[in-house]
C-alpha cells in the first residue's frame, strides 16, 4: 500500500524533516508512527496525502509513484485516503450530514447514495442523532468523531490519522482508537500518528518510530532492500 | 483487495455524468444561496453593476432615438429642380418623365410655373406687388423624391447628376445639416461604444474584486475539499455561477434603471412632441436588445469571476 524508499524531505531554510526514510506498510495492516513532535510524523503524513513531495527518495501509494505525480491527478489519488486531522477540519457553516457528505458529494455520487452511505458513516461513529447539528454545537470528541466519519464516508482504502486524539481526554482517546481498529478489522489500511504512547501500549498494534526525521523503530521491517529496482 | 471492491461501488458512467449536471446545478443553487445568505453584499455588488450598466444602457437607448428621429428627416429630404425661364410647359413636363425614371428616385412632383406664382400670390400676401411685374419671374420647378433606402453617398450622387443637367439652374438639398448631424451621431456613436467598453472593463473589475474577497472568505472550505479529493473545476464552479449571478442581476439592475429613466422623461418628452406636432414614437429596450443586455451582463460576470478564480485558485493549497 504505502512504500518509502530512502526519502528525504528538506524545506527551504536547509531544514531536513525526513532523513533517508524506508518504510512499507502492507495492504489491511495498521501501525502507529510515533516520535516526539518535530520529528516528522506529520511531513511523512503529508507526503503521503500529496501536500508535500519529497526532496530525494521515491514514495509509492498502491503503485503510484508520488514523485512525479500530475498535478491533475492528485485529487483522484486523495480520493483513496481518508484523511483525519487533530483539528478535524470541520466547516463551520453546514451541519453534520453536510460536512460528512462531503467526499460523495465530490465524488459525484446520486443524492440517495450521498444519504445513505452518510447515515452509515455517521451510525459507525454513534452520531447518527447529531446530523442536522451544527459541528460548532459538538463537544470536542464529537466533533472528531465527526471527521473521522468524513474521512471513511466513501469507504477509502487507506486511513490517515494525524494526532487524532491530541485534544481529547483518555477515555474519549480510547474510544477514537478503538473505531480506527475496528475499521482495520474490516479490510482498511490505518497509518495513525501519535504521540500517546499508553494508548498505543495498550492497542498492541505495530509502531514506526521517528526522531529527528529518523525512522529509529520499525514493527513492520521486513529487511527490505535499501535501494529497490524496477519502479519508476 | 480495497481496490476490486471500490471500483464495484464507485457510481456508474452514465450516473457520473448525471451526477455530473447535478452539481452544475447545485453549484448554481449553492452560489444563489450564498448570495441570498449575504444580502448586504449582495445587494451593494449588483447596484454597482447596475448603475454601471446603465450608463452605456442610457446611452444607447438615446443614440437609438435620434437614429430613428434623424433617419425620418432622412426619408423626407427632397431635392428641388429649378428649371432655366426659357423651358416651355412641355419641354418640362418631359424633363420631369425622365427623373421620374432615375435609379435613386422615388417619385417626382411637378409644379408649373403658373402653379407656382398662385401659390405664391396665395401665401406670402404680395399678391398687389406681384401683379406689377410684367412678367411670372417663377421657373418651373421639380420635386424629386429620393429612395429612402438610397444613402447619403447616392443620394449626393443623384443631386450632383441632376445639377450637371443643361434644363436646370439649380438643383437645391439641403443636405449640409443633415450630414452635419450624421457626423455628430457617428462621434456619438463612438463615444458611446468606448463608453461601454470602459464600463465594462469596470464591472470585469468589480465582479473580479468580488469573487477574490468571496474565495478569501472560504479559503478554509477550498483547502478541505482539496484535501479530500476535489478537482479544481469542482472548486471553480460555484465561484463561476457566483459571478454569473452577479452578472445576470445587475443586468436586470440597469435594465430597470433604464426603464424607469424613460419614465421619469416621457412626461415631458411626449408635451414636447404635441407642441411640434410631431409624430415622434420614442423607443425603450425591444426584446432583442433586453436580451443582448442581459446575456452580455452575464457573459462579463462569467468572465470576470473565471479571470479571478483561475489567478487565486491555484495558490491555495494545503500545507
Amino acid at each position: 500500500m504505502i512504500e518509502f524508499h530512502n526519502v528525504t524531505k528538506r524545506f527551504e531554510g536547509g531544514y531536513e524533516a525526513l532523513k533517508n526514510v524506508s518504510l512499507q506498510l502492507d495492504d489491511g495492516e495498521m501501525a502507529f508512527l510515533t516520535g516526539h513532535s518535530g520529528a516528522g510524523k506529520s511531513t511523512l503524513l503529508k507526503i503521503i496525502a500529496c501536500i508535500e513531495k519529497p526532496t530525494r527518495g521515491q514514495v509509492l501509494l498502491n503503485r503510484i509513484n508520488l514523485n512525479t505525480v500530475a498535478r491533475s491527478r492528485v485529487p483522484y489519488i486523495r480520493r483513496n485516503i481518508g484523511i483525519i486531522f487533530q483539528d478535524h477540519q470541520l466547516l463551520f457553516d453546514r451541519t453534520v450530514f453536510d460536512n460528512v457528505s462531503l467526499p460523495l458529494f465530490i465524488q459525484g455520487y446520486r443524492p440517495q447514495e450521498i444519504a445513505k452511505r452518510t447515515r452509515a458513516a455517521l451510525d459507525k461513529v454513534g452520531l447518527l442523532h447529531k446530523e442536522k447539528s451544527m459541528p460548532i454545537t459538538l463537544s470536542g470528541g464529537e466533533q472528531q468523531r465527526v471527521g473521522i466519519a468524513r474521512a471513511v464516508v466513501h469507504k477509502p482504502m487507506l486511513l490517515l490519522a494525524d494526532e487524532p486524539t491530541g485534544n481529547l481526554d483518555s477515555v474519549l482517546s480510547r474510544e477514537i482508537m478503538q473505531i480506527f481498529v475496528d475499521f482495520n478489522q474490516v479490510g482498511v489500511t490505518v497509518l495513525v500518528a501519535s504521540h500517546d504512547l499508553n494508548l498505543i501500549e495498550e492497542l498492541d498494534k505495530p509502531r514506526m518510530t521517528l526522531n529527528a526525521g529518523q525512522l529509529i523503530l520499525n514493527d513492520l521491517d521486513r529487511g527490505m532492500p535499501e535501494i529497490l529496482h524496477g519502479y519508476e | 483487495m480495497a481496490t476490486s471492491r471500490n471500483r464495484r461501488e464507485r457510481p456508474a458512467t452514465t450516473n457520473r455524468i448525471l451526477a455530473y449536471l447535478l452539481h452544475h446545478l447545485q453549484s448554481l443553487q449553492f452560489s444563489l444561496g450564498k448570495l441570498y445568505q449575504a444580502p448586504a453584499t449582495t445587494i451593494m455588488t449588483v447596484a454597482v453593476i447596475g448603475i454601471t450598466l446603465s450608463l452605456p444602457g442610457g446611452f444607447y437607448l438615446f443614440l437609438k432615438n435620434i437614429d430613428a428621429i434623424s433617419g425620418d428627416f432622412r426619408s423626407s429630404s427632397q431635392i428641388s429642380l429649378f428649371l432655366t425661364l426659357d423651358l416651355s410647359d412641355k419641354q418640362a413636363r418631359a424633363l420631369e418623365q425622365d427623373v421620374a425614371g432615375m435609379t435613386d428616385v422615388l417619385s417626382t412632383t411637378f409644379i408649373s410655373r403658373q402653379q407656382a406664382l398662385a401659390a405664391f400670390r396665395q401665401d406670402s400676401g404680395f399678391g398687389k406687388s406681384i401683379d406689377t411685374l410684367s412678367s411670372n419671374p417663377l421657373p418651373h420647378t421639380i420635386i424629386v423624391e429620393p429612395r429612402p433606402e438610397a444613402d447619403t453617398f447616392a443620394v449626393r450622387n443623384l443631386l450632383n447628376g441632376l445639377q450637371a443637367m443643361p434644363e436646370v439652374e439649380i438643383a437645391k438639398m439641403d443636405t449640409e445639416w443633415l450630414e452635419r448631424l450624421y457626423t455628430i451621431l457617428e462621434i456619438a456613436r463612438r463615444s458611446v461604444a468606448m463608453i461601454t467598453i470602459l464600463f465594462a472593463c469596470a464591472v470585469l473589475l468589480i465582479i473580479g474584486n468580488t469573487i477574490r474577497l468571496d474565495i478569501q472568505n472560504r479559503y478554509q472550505e477550498i483547502i478541505v475539499t482539496k484535501l479530500i479529493g476535489a478537482t479544481d473545476a469542482f472548486i471553480r464552479r460555484p465561484f463561476l455561477y457566483g459571478g454569473v449571478w452577479y452578472g445576470l442581476f445587475g443586468g436586470l439592475v440597469s435594465w430597470l434603471i433604464v426603464e424607469m429613466g424613460y419614465l421619469v422623461i416621457s412626461g415631458p418628452l411626449n408635451r414636447l412632441n404635441l407642441l411640434y406636432q410631431a409624430d415622434l414614437r420614442f423607443i425603450t429596450f425591444s426584446l432583442h436588445d433586453f436580451i443582448v443586455l442581459l446575456s452580455s451582463s452575464t457573459l462579463l460576470g462569467l468572465a470576470g469571476s473565471w479571470i479571478t478564480v483561475a489567478r487565486h485558485l491555484r495558490q491555495i493549497e494545503p500545507s
